[in-house]
């Protein structure tokens, strides 16, 4: 959990880092903190996990990937861990989760992002992902986005 | 196609995690991609500045900030389609809303600090379009890289 002081760091930090020499000195200083509790203090929320990753945060569409698949499986419920597991693995996967189906609109339990240049591209992506997961799949559909509606970063109150 | 150069492909493919938590980040990173300290803060400069990194910093997992995030589709009839996403984008819970190729053809991410709200709002949306939100709670989350290649 988050005490008032990791808060802090998140709202200094969620539009980004200053693009300074020293960054984290930067962020202590608006925050009246030394910089090594800075550091301290982001190591450990990245330990736990609060921290995906640091660093360059890409603009899929601005870098041309504007292709955006979200490609869905059925697999039995007692194969999806060790599937998703394989999956998510895969360099073409930006993300992939286990969701509940609604059937019968909906029999697809396992969801996998998959980004590229072109729909070919993902279409590419997505069959490779499907010989790899062989006759487990018992159905599967990649949704395209053919328009978004609306997009705002998540905003994380301090 | 944006143009990319050597090392904007660098930073952008090099970079997307692992900046060093130390006192010089960008020189240290730097030595590792081959560019001096400047080089490396002009080039991710660039990059925010030119709309190509939508920022340079930590990524943030909100559901551990204590907020809760919810998938949810809804298949909106064709002719109510701009209607009802303007109805469901009213909502500021919404944080992104996609059309999608699929008889469930519309996907938002209803985002909330506190859990109960996502519920709330789903049932909202419920009773404003008199259609059926189909909620997609992840079970599992088995890897989140989020990072591409250009």
């Amino acid at each position: 959990m988050l005490d008032s002081i990791d808060r802090r760091i998140v709202a200094a930090t969620q539009a980004g880092l200053p693009l300074v020499r020293e960054p984290y000195r930067a962020v202590a200083e608006k925050l009246d903190l030394d910089q090594a509790e800075i550091i301290a203090r982001l190591r450990r929320l990245l330990d736990e996990g609060a921290i995906r990753r640091i660093g360059a945060i890409p603009n899929h569409y601005a870098l041309g990937l504007t292709a955006n698949g979200m490609s869905v499986w059925d697999v039995a419920d007692k194969a999806v861990a060790d599937i998703g597991a394989r999956i998510g693995a895969l360099d073409e996967v930006t993300h992939c989760y286990e969701r509940p189906r609604h059937l019968p609109l909906w029999p697809y339990n396992l969801f996998a992002m998959v980004h590229g240049h072109t729909r070919e591209e993902v279409r590419a992506k997505v069959e490779r992902i499907a010989r790899l997961i062989g006759p487990a799949a018992r159905a599967h559909d990649v949704l395209f986005s053919t328009r978004i509606l609306k997009k705002t970063g998540l905003r994380i109150a301090a | 196609m944006p143009v990319i150069d050597p090392t904007e492909k660098a930073i952008i493919n090099g970079l997307q995690g692992g900046f060093p938590l130390t006192p010089r980040p960008f020189r240290d990173a730097g030595a590792e991609l081959g560019l001096s300290e400047g080089e490396l803060i002009n080039g991710v400069r660039d990059l925010v500045g030119a709309g190509q990194l939508s920022r340079f910093g930590p990524l943030w997992n909100a559901e551990l900030l204590g907020g809760d995030v919810c998938l949810a589709a809804i298949a909106v009839p064709p002719e109510r389609f701009d209607e009802v996403a303007e109805q469901v984008n009213a909502h500021p819970e919404i944080a992104h809303n996609y059309e999608r190729t699929h008889a469930l053809n519309m996907w938002f991410v209803v985002s909330a600090d506190d859990p109960r709200r996502i519920a709330e709002v789903i049932a909202e949306i419920e009773a404003e379009t008199g259609l059926s939100v189909h909620a997609m709670p992840k079970v599992k989350e088995f890897f989140v890289g989020f990072r591409v290649e250009v």
